[in-house]
């Protein structure tokens, strides 16, 4: 088959510029840990979250110096707790599952976005170094009152 | 060109080719009307009346336009391209795989819509689980989804007839991509038809209590990221083998153009899991590897603009232009059947950038979910692709109708284009720059109660409310151009096919071989998929029951 000199060119060019993205992603990924969410497989019974620990008892809990464990449950219409705050600087390892639908998770201003699936436990932390009130909003519809489900985070 | 020698489109066959193409703009106007309610919704400027909700809508929209438009359309036009390439007459028994085909997907479709319009459906058009719907909208889809495997097969037959009566001879080009668009969604749609057939259908009807969650999106998005690429593979047939006619050029390279084809169909299928980066129980490894598989598909896109470019060059040349952008100038800027798929081809790079900005592993937490994501695809399949098939509707109604596109219905064309390209620069340039600020896709009118960002989205909002209302425009506009066309004043248009600068000697016969393609297809899936969805599976995991939450 007869390829022009011109179009290998511009074929290599574009798969250069492929490998270099790649390279990128992947160094970034598996280097430097800057992973998609939720890297461990950990799994639940999505009937049973409310008896399962550590879902029986959501809540924020400090577990090193500057250092907190978010554990949350999401539902339709909202999430468990209700209310976080944390002081200016902590990292917050979110720990949430589901105890019905899919629903989203996500910070708007972070990079903290992930999806929450019953029979699945999601992770994600972030460094929160500026203070301020955190809207955490559900982005994966989930029913009728989806637009209304979101909760806060303060950061003193 | 000798008015004698254009033969006129088969009758029957263009019957069969018009119920597809009406039914696709009869579901583009109702999906329209659907996406301006949604927009107005959003940007704060009105509020629906009790007994329609915004996420009814929103099924509605994504299903008559993402659903329902697209396929008919392809398959009007498919049919039409067969019909003229590979012998100038369907067989009868392709005719009644069409139809037959047809009929399916209608039934399916209206008792699909029926279901939403009962809010017995309002899951949106990806209908994830563990939402449960209807089993009626299940059973519906699963009939469109079975009309249009039946609608393929007739597809495949003609091509076999072709080949088996000119033993030998290179297949024509339009026919041999009709083949790959059709086996290409044949292989895609297994996996919502296994989700379909052996999840949600048992669970909906209360046959089996629970559901694997992470199984069935997984089998949605196998099939929903090729389902894109059976959208934009009739577009690049227009681009490939129709305006290098309309334009009065030649097509560059026929070997090339199905090498990218065949390309296009092995990279589209193992690579759903960059649909679902940010979810739990795939791991990061995995994860990776699909986003290795879906930037390979960049290649033979790659090659399709490098053939566009070359074709309008050579054709400049042939015509006496110099200089680098010399054939610019004889291009048919007026000529509605060259400008608004034209405008397709251009909208595509930064529709083609978002998508690889979109996959891109872990960067894909800055837009998922969010309006971005909207913007995107109102780049690619509402633009580039939409475009397109409007730009085919003014010569493919004339032609199986027997009658020609007047001056005036091109000036009605050329204007519909303009306003749809408007409209979605500003609709789809908000909803980019509002995704950025991480406004959600998928929902209704809200402020979360006054917070400060999502008082800060609002203008956006409005923003995509006013190219929404100029986009309804276009689409009233669009669906009394192909009104008129029907009426259109009579006479005879020839099927505009575009013929290779090259001889068929020039193209390599292992480019037919469908065993190995298929083959490579089957292990590109395998590969890609076998260990992750075996870490999905077992009696250790755990499901999950229904639910209906609206």
């Amino acid at each position: 088959m007869h390829i022009h000199r011109l179009e290998k060119i511009w074929l290599g060019f574009g798969l250069v510029m492929l490998f270099v993205f790649l390279a990128v992603l992947g160094v970034a990924a598996f280097a430097m840990g800057i992973q998609p969410p939720s890297p461990h497989h950990q799994m639940i019974d999505p009937t049973k979250v409310k008896e399962t620990p550590p879902f029986d008892q959501p809540g924020i809990r400090q577990v090193a110096d500057k250092e907190y464990e978010a554990v949350m449950t999401a539902y339709a219409f909202g999430y468990a707790p209700a209310a976080m705050e944390v002081p200016v600087g902590s990292t917050v390892h979110f720990t949430v599952t589901s105890s019905d639908v899919v629903h989203g998770f996500e910070i708007p201003g972070t990079n903290v976005n992930m999806m929450i699936e019953p029979g699945e436990v999601s992770q994600v932390s972030h460094k929160f170094t500026k203070p301020g009130e955190y809207l955490i909003l559900c982005n994966e519809y989930c029913g009728i009152g989806h637009e209304m489900m979101a909760t806060k985070l303060i950061v003193k | 060109m000798d008015l004698a020698k254009i033969k006129a489109f088969d009758s029957r066959d263009g019957a069969l080719v018009l119920a597809h193409i009406l039914f696709a703009f009869f579901a583009l106007f109702l999906g329209g009307i659907a996406g301006l309610l949604q927009s107005v919704v959003r940007g704060g400027m009105y509020t629906l009346p009790g007994g329609i909700g915004y996420y009814q809508l929103l099924t509605a929209h994504g299903v008559l336009m993402a659903l329902v438009f697209t396929t008919y359309f392809i398959i009007g036009f498919l049919y039409s391209g067969v019909s003229a390439s590979m012998g100038g007459k369907l067989l009868p028994v392709v005719r009644r795989f069409g139809w037959t085909g047809y009929v399916f997907m209608t039934v399916g479709g209206l008792i699909v819509l029926i279901m939403i319009l009962l809010n017995k459906a309002s899951v949106l058009y990806t209908f994830y689980a563990p939402m449960k719907a209807s089993p009626y909208f299940y059973t519906g889809l699963a009939l469109v989804v079975i009309g249009s495997w039946i609608s393929g097969w007739g597809i495949f037959k003609q091509y076999w007839y072709w080949k088996k009566t000119h033993h030998g001879k290179l297949s024509p080009l339009f026919g041999f991509m009709a083949v790959v668009t059709m086996l290409l969604w044949q292989v895609a749609t297994i996996g919502v038809a296994v989700e379909v057939v052996v999840q949600l259908i048992p669970w909906s009807f209360g046959w089996t209590e629970k559901i694997n969650v992470l199984l069935s999106r997984t089998l949605f998005w196998y099939f929903g990221h090729p389902l894109v690429y059976f959208w934009l593979l009739p577009a690049y047939i227009c681009w490939y083998v129709i305006i290098p006619n309309i334009i009065g050029g030649k097509i560059y390279s026929d070997a090339l153009a199905r090498m990218s084809f065949l390309l296009l169909f092995l990279f589209s299928i193992p690579v759903g899991f960059h649909h679902q980066l940010m979810e739990p129980g795939i791991s990061s490894f995995w994860k990776y590897v699909q986003v290795v598989l879906t930037f390979m598909v960049v290649i033979p896109s790659l090659m399709t603009a490098f053939s566009l470019f070359a074709t309008f060059e050579l054709n400049g040349r042939s015509k006496g232009t110099t200089g680098l952008f010399g054939w610019l100038k004889v291009l048919p800027w007026k000529d509605v059947r060259f400008f608004a798929p034209f405008m397709g081809m251009l909208v595509f790079i930064p529709a083609g950038a978002g998508g690889i900005i979109n996959a891109s592993n872990q960067m894909n937490v800055v837009v998922h979910n969010t309006l971005w994501v909207t913007g995107h695809f109102h780049l690619t399949v509402a633009t580039s692709v939409a475009l397109t098939f409007f730009g085919i509707t003014y010569w493919l109604i004339p032609v199986v109708t027997n009658r020609v596109l007047t001056p005036r219905m091109n000036r009605l064309g050329i204007i519909q284009t303009i306003l749809w390209c408007v409209g979605m620069f500003f609709m789809s340039g908000a909803m980019h720059l509002v995704g950025l600020l991480g406004a959600p896709r998928r929902t209704a009118y809200t402020t979360y109660g006054d917070t400060p960002e999502a008082v800060s989205w609002m203008p956006y909002q409005a923003v995509m409310a006013i190219g929404g209302m100029i986009l309804f425009i276009g689409v009233l506009l669009m669906v009394y151009n192909v009104a008129a066309l029907l009426r259109s004043q009579k006479g005879v248009t020839a099927y505009p096919l575009g013929e290779s600068m090259e001889p068929e000697e020039a193209t390599p016969r292992y480019l037919e071989r469908w065993g190995l393609w298929i083959g490579l297809s089957v292990m590109l899936i395998l590969f890609a998929y076998s260990i992750p969805v075996m870490q999905m599976l077992g009696p250790m995991v755990p499901e999950s029951p229904g639910y209906v939450t609206w």
